[in-house]
């Protein structure tokens, strides 16, 4: 199967407005909200969508933090190669905050899960709701679900869901290919 | 994609710069961790580590328990003073029975140059050099550079100074070769007895004047007098080598810049190091100790990382 475009540029940006409408409406000010991104691909969807929100509520402190997961993997000894580690970086508390999670991908849910435990290392939030731009909704392993989802997609093992963002130098994209044949 | 090239570390000698960059990498992200509330993350839980100290250490057996808690690992202790060995076991005896009781890593020290790359012939285990005799200290020497590299950025072209009992010291051995990997310049400096013959051969410079060398140099790393291996006479006196080696306030004055001073520990206050340098600004001393967490950290983390 050839690639597919299952997101192009211009509904990229809907989804994404869409998204940051819902915010708003659950959490009005932001003033008892942060938002935290996934390393290393959640931290774009992440300051995307702080800077939307920025601009249509006029709404200017969102605080917006950078989450590593590499340490609290489960696949960590049985993947050949394990991630990289990159930057964690929240600098407030999130004791009694409302933490909005957000990762490019739903999938296994194994990296949400991660995402959790090293979360809840820097503290005890009032809750924390996911906010993902993909659901890959078949082959979740763990009882996790995104409350804020750009597209939800059925999607096979054999396949992947790339992502592709401005800020990587390409046009704001998501494909659905297949992992036999991995070029695009 | 990132993973050691080599399953053991024995010693500075066997990985490539590529490795050390990506420990140093390592390191910076779980120096992040050490500074967060909950210092502990869960990547080791699977995995039981035994330090066997065969030699006396305080910085360096506390580093690495440290940094195996803070990876959640299990941890057993292991002192020479207490055990079997007394009574004649064989080492690879000794870390086999260790071994059988289901340990994945050994941390070890031992007196004996090369005990670590023997062992890891004969046992089915990963094995981190602590220290072997006078020959290696791999987690030293990374700490160290990853000091330096905090402080004054690429050491590519950089000038470091080792001084002191360069003779019996395993720090000088893994630091040369491990700044001579990250590109630095390199001169040790010392009385002529405790320099080894020969030195020169690994692409080092060598001194016997102290005030020339600190000008110099960018770093200073200050190697301590190992009073416990000096059975002959290597120098008159303790105090003689105070006044022709020691390094004090005075001394730094005198140079028109300001450079950076290192120490492995334990300090020898008033032999080898002052202590208005151990206590001034310029004296890294204690950051070392504390990135020394953050490296040995990285390093059980990339090693455990490798599969078999």
């Amino acid at each position: 199967m050839s690639p597919r475009i299952i997101l192009d540029t211009a509904r990229f940006q809907l989804v994404i407005d869409r998204l940051c409408h819902q915010l708003i409406e659950n959490h009005g000010d932001f003033k008892e909200t942060a938002i935290i991104g996934v390393q290393p691909r959640g931290i774009y969807l992440a300051e995307r969508i702080a800077k939307r929100i920025t601009t249509i509520s006029k709404n200017k402190n969102i605080p917006i933090g950078k989450l590593d997961i590499t340490f609290y993997r489960d696949d960590f000894r049985t993947n050949n190669s394990p991630l990289k580690a990159n930057k964690t970086d929240i600098e407030f508390s999130l004791e009694g905050k409302q933490i909005i999670l957000v990762d490019d991908v739903l999938y296994t849910g194994r990296t949400i899960r991660s995402a959790l435990d090293a979360l809840l290392d820097f503290g005890r939030p009032s809750d924390v709701e996911l906010l993902v731009l993909i659901d890959r909704r078949l082959h979740r392993h763990l009882p996790i679900q995104a409350k804020y989802a750009g597209k939800t997609i059925d999607s096979i093992i054999n396949e992947k869901v790339l992502v592709e963002w401005q800020e990587q130098g390409e046009e704001d994209k998501v494909w659905l290919i297949d992992k036999t044949n991995l070029e695009k | 994609m990132s993973l050691l090239s080599q399953k053991h570390l024995l010693g500075i000698q066997d990985i490539s710069k590529a490795d050390i960059r990506l420990i140093f990498e390592t390191a910076k992200q779980f120096k992040e961790v050490l500074n967060r509330p909950i210092k502990k993350v869960p990547s080791l839980r699977d995995i039981t580590i035994a330090n066997l100290f065969f030699e006396n250490s305080t910085r360096t057996r506390v580093s690495f328990e440290l940094a195996e808690k803070r990876l959640s690992a299990d941890v057993v202790n292991f002192s020479a003073s207490s055990s079997s060995t007394k009574k004649g076991e064989t080492l690879i005896d000794t870390v086999n029975n260790i071994l059988a009781m289901k340990v994945d890593m050994i941390v070890m020290r031992h007196p004996s140059p090369g005990a670590h790359a023997m062992l890891s012939k004969h046992v089915d285990a990963q094995i981190i050099n602590a220290g072997d005799g006078t020959h290696e200290h791999p987690t030293q020497a990374l700490l160290d550079a990853f000091s330096m590299e905090e402080k004054v950025g690429d050491l590519n072209g950089k000038n470091v100074l080792i001084c002191g009992d360069v003779k019996h010291s395993r720090v000088a051995l893994s630091n040369i070769l491990c700044l001579k990997k990250l590109g630095a310049k390199v001169r040790v400096c010392g009385p002529p007895t405790l320099i080894p013959k020969y030195i020169e051969s690994m692409g080092v410079q060598v001194s016997y004047d102290i005030k020339d060398s600190l000008a110099w140099c960018d770093i200073a790393n200050v190697l301590r007098i190992q009073l416990e291996r000096q059975d002959i006479k290597y120098i008159p006196s303790l105090r003689e080598y105070s006044i022709a080696f020691g390094i004090n306030k005075s001394l730094l004055n005198s140079l028109k810049k300001e450079i950076v001073i290192m120490h492995p520990g334990p300090m020898n206050r008033g032999v080898e190091i002052d202590s208005d340098v151990a206590d001034s600004e310029h004296s890294i001393i204690l950051q070392q100790v504390e990135n020394g967490v953050a490296i040995r950290m990285a390093v059980l983390y990339l090693l455990a990382g490798k599969k078999e």
